[in-house]
């Protein structure tokens, strides 16, 4: 067996990260979308985890925690304005959402 | 050894993303969401973060998800979203694009070849030791403001989801009676 | 005395600022009243500096403040008050001091009463500038002020089209002169390295002929266009569409005669290149023969007076040409007295006859206007040059110029223009004044002006008079300090007698048969009216129409032509660019509907796009991919 290198990882890390896109782009339903991010985000943690370990730096896992922490608060919030979002409109369907309209 | 657990577990996470991303059932994607916090758990053992690994079973598989979990118990899971699908091809294609990028760069010479270690492990010192020493001497002001940005968010969930607050404290009253009039027609 | 020279200088533009205040509110007579005086205060200065200066004093030359020091350029605002500017000065506000009262009364029932004086001040104070200033940038600022001046106050009365057309003409016209003027300017900067008159004329005797001769035309050509000299002559006689105070003071007696001001300022140029100074004398007799003859025929009032003055100015640039500077000036000054009175004299007939301008239609006014009839004889006389008034001193002089320095064909033409300005004047006088009346019939009831207009009218009457003869010797002493002091006697007494009274005969005689012809019933002569020469006189020799043909008529199709490539080329590419903005933001904006899922792929695009610039960066390692990229501010 070959041995696994920071490459190994890096790339683990792009193709989780692919996913995510995938999804933040292709689902309507703004459940999936925090799901998307959460993805995206994991897939940043790997990256950061291994680039550290790699180099034998603490620094990347210090990152890996701060994006926990970010992701933790983003949930609470993103989650709180959903439920709100959906007690007014009985929606959460991204399409609806367009009072943005330019 | 170490191999044999990464393409294991890395075909296990890739697996359970894509079930999330891919399933039209909010319940599937959860658990599989799930499933594939735990897997990348595994990687940061893997890389001697078992810290990192501990916090990542912790907080995502038992926070983050309990709170998907509580929140999913409000909307009404049994209607599919529709999902228009346009043009999965492009979807797909950037995504891969991108992925190509960050790839090729990432395995470019001239960046690995720089990088130098800023705060270096210390041998002989447990990861969790190592752990504490830098973030409560280096990144103490960045753990203090996550730690108020975490009482922030804590908060706002608990006002943004309480009882009170599918009344607009902003909106003007005619306002909330043109939206209570679409949500009648709907 | 510096004191006197800057309220000499600034009284009138305070004066201008005060009507300004007025400007947009309905006729205030304060608005008349205070400029006037402030001009009297002005008058008043120049006085005390005349004075001085004849007493014997040096002259004042002040600086105000550095206006320009840039490398070797210096110039400052500097003012010169010496024998020539002072001379001018008193010319300038007494004739606008005379003409400002009465416009008063003649302006009267104008609603643009308070504009009238602010214009008006203002233009008095570019003159004083221009007459006072110690270098030529100074004298070219006082030059356009006084022609934007002019151009205000010929097409003061803006609602007439051909008073806006009169005042663009004059305007143009005199730009072209302008850049002449400016070629010349650079020139002796060029050539001196200084543009004030004292280092640049002390600097000239040790230039090339060849560069004096270039800054000397350039310099003429400037003031031919301010004297309306030919061929640029035609905007005279149509700036008499402004109200006649104004072709009083700007058109007669001052601003027109800044061309001949500055020849005789440039005196030590003119003086190194007489080669030029013979051109300009030649120039100026031809200009007044040639006006001379279109006031023969001519059937406007204030036309037949812009031709005479026409004609004058020809004559001091024949003085001035052959190197009698301080001829030239003197009859600047006298010519300055008669002509603004014969002007304000034109006035109170026009007012009398409800604006009409065609003498044939008037008559028999001298039992009306009594006192308009006299001051305009005297006047008249004053210009035909008859013994002992303003005129025969200045005029003859410049007659006895010519003969002295031998050139005999200017002497020739000269003596039978002055026969045929005797004839044109008094022509007019005989028309308005004498013969039959014709204006009952139109229904005019002729009245006299208010009785302040003629007294206002009346020290310019005294002037026209005893200018020549008691201000002659003091003023030669006084002038000939700066300017070239040649006494110009004819040493044959029998010549000097035969030519003075011969002189005098021809004009009489001219006198006598205008008055012959026109002081009774008038009849008209439609052979001699049809006649070849009548045609070609009264269409002002048709170049106003050559002008149009082949000036005006060629600069439009060029303008049309100009107009068809600026709008393919120029507004199609404006309108391009602007349309490429227009068409993106139309084909684009389906991106910002709203929609967060479409946001969304927008942005992973914009990712993509920034990733691969910036693998293109990783991999560029050959220098000029990195030179491009940052070149194009990628990176």
């Amino acid at each position: 067996m070959m041995e696994i290198t920071l490459q190994h990882y890096m790339i683990l890390s792009v193709v989780l990260f692919a996913i995510g896109l995938i999804g933040v782009m292709r689902r309507k339903n703004l459940l999936m979308l925090f799901f998307a991010t959460e993805i995206l985000l994991n897939a940043v943690n790997i990256a950061f985890a291994a680039i550290g370990s790699y180099y034998g730096d603490m620094t990347g896992q210090m990152f890996a925690f701060f994006i926990i922490a970010i992701a933790a608060s983003e949930v609470a919030v993103g989650l709180g304005l959903l439920v709100l979002w959906y007690k007014r409109t009985g929606k959460i369907d991204l399409d609806a959402m367009t009072s943005m309209r330019g | 050894m170490e191999a044999i657990a990464f393409y294991t577990f890395a075909i296990l996470t890739t697996v359970m993303f894509l079930i999330t991303v891919l399933t039209s059932h909010a319940l599937y994607a959860l658990s599989a969401l799930a499933a594939g916090m735990i897997f990348i758990s595994a990687f940061f053992f893997l890389l001697g973060a078992d810290f990192l690994g501990a916090i990542q079973i912790i907080v995502y598989t038992g926070a983050v998800m309990a709170l998907y979990a509580f929140g999913m118990m409000f909307f009404d899971t049994t209607r599919d979203v529709v999902e228009k699908r346009t043009s999965p091809q492009l979807i797909f294609g950037l995504s891969g694009v991108a992925a190509l990028m960050v790839v090729a760069i990432f395995t470019a010479p001239i960046i690995s070849g720089n990088i130098e270690a800023l705060y270096p492990a210390i041998d002989g010192v447990g990861n969790s030791q190592m752990v504490g020493m830098v973030l409560f001497t280096k990144y103490l002001i960045p753990f203090e403001v996550a730690a108020i940005m975490l009482l922030v968010a804590m908060i706002a969930g608990i006002v943004l989801a309480g009882k009170k607050m599918d009344h607009s404290l902003t909106l003007m009253q005619d306002e909330i009676e043109c939206i209570n009039e679409e949500k009648e027609q709907v | 005395m510096e004191l006197y020279l800057y309220t000499a200088l600034f009284a009138p533009i305070v004066g201008s600022l005060f009507a300004a205040l007025f400007g947009m509110s309905k006729k205030n007579i304060i608005a008349g009243l205070v400029p006037s005086a402030l001009l009297f205060v002005s008058w008043l200065a120049s006085l005390k500096l005349l004075i001085y200066i004849l007493g014997g004093g040096e002259a004042i030359h002040v600086e105000l403040m550095t206006w320009m020091a840039t490398g070797d350029l210096y110039v400052p605002y500097g003012f010169i008050v010496d024998q020539v500017s002072v001379t001018m000065m008193m010319v300038v506000t007494t004739v606008s001091t005379v003409v400002h009262v009465y416009s008063i009364g003649y302006m009267d029932h104008d609603k643009g009463f308070n504009r009238f004086f602010a214009w008006l001040s203002a233009f008095v104070f570019s003159m004083m500038v221009l007459v006072m200033s110690d270098n030529f940038l100074g004298l070219f600022i006082g030059w356009e002020g006084v022609g934007v001046c002019s151009w205000g106050l010929i097409g003061f009365w803006y609602h007439k089209e051909v008073a806006t057309w009169a005042a663009n003409e004059a305007f143009i016209m005199n730009r072209i002169a302008d850049l002449a003027m400016l070629i010349g300017i650079f020139l002796v900067y060029w050539n001196t390295g200084s543009i004030q008159y004292e280092q640049a004329f002390a600097a000239m005797p040790g230039l090339d002929t060849a560069v004096l001769t270039s800054m000397g035309i350039f310099l003429f050509i400037g003031a031919m266009g301010k004297s309306a000299q030919f061929p640029l002559h035609t905007w005279l006689a149509d700036a008499m569409e402004g109200p006649t105070p104004v072709s009083a003071l700007i058109h007669a007696a001052t601003m027109v005669t800044a061309g001949v001001y500055l020849v005789v300022r440039a005196n030590p140029l003119y003086d190194l290149i007489p080669d030029v100074g013979l051109f300009i004398a030649s120039l100026g007799a031809f200009v007044a023969m040639f006006a001379a003859t279109m006031a023969l025929v001519n059937r406007d009032m204030k036309r037949i007076i812009a031709y005479s003055t026409l004609s004058q100015l020809g004559y001091m640039f024949v003085a001035a040409g052959l190197g009698a500077y301080w001829v030239a000036l003197f009859h600047l000054m006298a010519h300055a007295f008669f002509k603004a009175l014969l002007f304000l004299g034109a006035g109170n007939v026009m007012h009398a006859m409800h604006d009409e301008l065609d003498p044939f239609k008037m008559g028999d006014l001298k039992a009306s206007m009594k006192w308009t009839w006299i001051f305009m004889t005297l006047a008249s006389v004053a210009l035909a040059g008859i013994y002992p008034l303003a005129g025969f001193f200045s005029k003859d002089l410049i007659l006895e110029v010519s003969f002295v320095e031998h050139h005999y064909i200017l002497y020739t033409v000269l003596l039978l223009t002055a026969g045929l300005t005797a004839f044109y004047s008094f022509r007019l006088v005989a028309l308005i004044f004498h013969g039959d009346d014709r204006h009952s019939e139109n229904g005019v009831h002729p009245h006299e002006a208010y009785n302040f207009m003629l007294y206002a009218m009346l020290p310019l009457a005294i002037l026209a008079v005893v200018a020549g003869m008691i201000f002659k010797t003091p003023y030669f002493e006084m002038v000939t300090q700066v300017l070239p002091a040649i006494e110009y006697h004819i040493h044959n007494h029998t010549t000097f007698w035969i030519m003075t009274i011969g002189t005098q005969v021809f004009v009489i005689a001219a006198i006598a048969y205008a008055y012959k012809k026109y002081a009774k019933a008038v009849k008209v002569d439609k052979k001699v009216e049809s006649g070849l020469l009548y045609q070609l006189l009264y269409n002002q020799y048709f170049i106003p129409q050559f002008y149009e043909e082949y000036f005006t008529k060629t600069y439009r199709e060029l303008s049309a032509m100009m107009w068809k490539l600026d709008m393919k080329v120029v507004d199609a590419t404006v309108d391009g660019v602007a349309n490429i903005f227009y068409n993106t933001g139309k084909a684009t904006h389906t991106m910002q509907n709203g929609n967060l899922s479409t946001m969304l792929r927008w942005m992973v695009i914009g990712t993509v796009v920034l990733l691969a610039l910036a693998a293109a960066f990783t991999f560029g390692q050959s220098e000029s991919v990195v030179k491009l990229l940052s070149g194009l501010g990628a990176i």
